[in-house]
């Protein structure tokens, strides 16, 4: 992994301030600030219900209840109608990976409507995912859980998306499958790529992204560069209780 | 079995195909109505008479006949659908199925006892078509063609709708809203106006139903709570929202009940009932719905 130019050289793209959200009745989100700049991967780390998923689901739209404030290259994302965050470059991958199972695989490898040019190929796709290739007709559900949520990535990459919100990718999945998925997001980081990542697997975490936050109870209560996360695992490792 | 003439055992399995065409159409709506929008939509049958009504109001008063009717009527019934959907039930949409039920339940009501005030409860007859009338010989039956032209006409709509949205990006994008709206809306599609515009769609399939009806049966207020409490046996015995499941049980159950005319006339009434016990015994999720 290389090193991060210097943060003034990256423009900001995301943009997340005092973010609450709410699940029905329950505040899940209390205050969330954090920022993802052009070309970053960060990801969220931390235990399970402390507020990651619910996170990406606010800035997703799929949360609708939300508060304080969340932009995308300028767009505020809580005044957008929930139809048209896709079209702010925004692609979301959710945690439970969304495959339809009334759909092809082909079907839902192209059921996003493509939002702006300069979009994956399927042929790069293909590339990226061999697993993938030759799968069209299968029901999308048939698939193994790694395949799966390698096509739940192709798909918002199909559309042009450049800002991605991965939601735990890895879970669940056999070491060599997540080697995979990890070396996807670097070629997609080559591609230029902004990624927000949920992960609880720090390994992962470590050798995808280039920042860190950790959430805890709907806050982010610190931050981690790569150099840190390596030489104080103590650190990280009380907030996720291993 | 024997004592029974080959033709007069045809006969009734073209006269139940004829009945089952109607059970397909408006099955093939209800099921998509229910998967899509979670209604279960007793308001289908006043549809199917409001298209019976249109059309005949279309040729008394306005001169229009049976051909353009046959594309008007369900764009006339469709745009009544899209305001109904858009008025009242996306308000509906995300609590109780009950809710729903009601509003759809009262709405058939409230439009069968308007007609009844206005039009009256006898029958109106509608012409059949000019190009229409005469016979057709099918082997050693004899058919009215009108009704050759009910069965052919309701199975190209069926397998039309059955190709679009088994075969097509938008039946893609229908299937995929159907299974998770979240979902689809968050990849940019405008899941409230499909909803609404798919309401449309079946409720004027249900008003081109009418029209095929009206030449075969009277144009009367009642003619849509007739069929319903047996359509809606139909797509419970298909599955509920298994779309080509009720295109196919719609057919058969027609023939069934066709058949038991010949046998045991007096049970013809109630044969798709028990046949629904049955099926509800043996496979609670229908003939063609996916366990859950």
């Amino acid at each position: 992994m290389t090193d991060a130019p210097a943060p003034a050289a990256r423009p900001r793209r995301l943009d997340v301030r005092d973010l609450h959200a709410w699940y029905g009745e329950s505040h899940v989100v209390h205050g969330a600030t954090f920022h993802v700049d052009r070309g970053e991967i960060v990801t969220l780390l931390g235990r399970n219900g402390a507020g990651k998923t619910t996170t990406m689901r606010a800035l997703a739209g799929v949360v609708r209840t939300r508060k304080g404030s969340a932009h995308l290259d300028g767009h505020d994302l809580l005044a957008t109608p929930p139809h048209r965050v896709a079209r702010t470059g925004l692609g979301y991958v959710p945690e439970e990976r969304g495959i339809f199972a009334s759909l092809s695989v082909a079907e839902n490898l192209l059921l996003p409507p493509v939002v702006r040019p300069g979009g994956v190929s399927l042929a790069e796709i293909h590339a990226l995912f061999p697993n993938l290739k030759g799968r069209d007709r299968t029901q999308g559900t048939r698939l193994s859980g790694g395949e799966q949520q390698m096509l739940a990535i192709a798909r918002v990459l199909r559309t042009g998306a450049d800002f991605i919100l991965l939601d735990e990718p890895t879970e669940g999945l056999a070491p060599v499958i997540v080697e995979e998925i990890a070396h996807a997001l670097g070629a997609l980081k080559a591609r230029g790529l902004t990624i927000l990542l949920v992960e609880q697997n720090i390994r992962f975490a470590l050798a995808a992204a280039d920042r860190h936050y950790v959430v805890e109870q709907g806050r982010v209560v610190d931050e981690f560069d790569n150099t840190t996360l390596r030489t104080d695992r103590a650190r990280i490792d009380a907030y996720l209780g291993v | 079995m024997l004592s029974v003439p080959l033709v007069v055992l045809l006969g009734q399995v073209v006269l139940g195909l004829i009945n089952g065409a109607f059970y397909a159409v408006l099955s093939l709506g209800l099921a998509i109505i229910f998967g899509m929008l979670n209604v279960i939509n007793f308001a289908h049958g006043a549809f199917y008479m409001l298209g019976a009504f249109v059309c005949w109001l279309l040729l008394t008063h306005v001169g229009l006949g049976y051909w353009p009717a046959l594309v008007v009527v369900p764009l006339v019934v469709g745009a009544v659908g899209v305001v109904v959907e858009r008025v009242f039930l996306s308000r509906l949409a995300g609590i109780d199925h009950l809710y729903g039920l009601l509003f759809t339940f009262g709405l058939a009501l409230a439009l069968e006892g308007g007609f009844i005030f206005v039009f009256g409860a006898a029958g109106n007859p509608y012409p059949v078509p000019d190009a229409l009338r005469g016979i057709v010989r099918l082997g050693p039956l004899i058919l009215p063609l009108y009704r050759f032209w009910v069965i052919t006409a309701s199975i190209i709509v069926c397998l039309a709708v059955w190709l679009l949205i088994e075969k097509t990006r938008l039946g893609a994008l229908l299937r995929a809203a159907t299974e998770n709206p979240r979902l689809v809306t968050a990849f940019g599609v405008n899941v409230p106006l499909l909803v609404t515009l798919t309401y449309g769609a079946c409720v004027g399939l249900a008003g081109f139903a009418g029209v095929l009806a009206a030449p075969i049966y009277q144009v009367s207020p009642t003619m849509g709570s007739n069929l319903i409490i047996i359509v809606f046996a139909v797509v419970v015995i298909g599955g509920l929202g298994s779309i080509g499941g009720s295109i196919v049980t719609g057919l058969a159950l027609g023939v069934i009940e066709g058949l038991t005319k010949v046998f045991y006339p007096a049970g013809s009434t109630i044969v798709i009932f028990l046949v629904m016990v049955l099926v509800l015994m043996l496979r609670p999720a229908g003939l063609f719905g996916r366990e859950t």
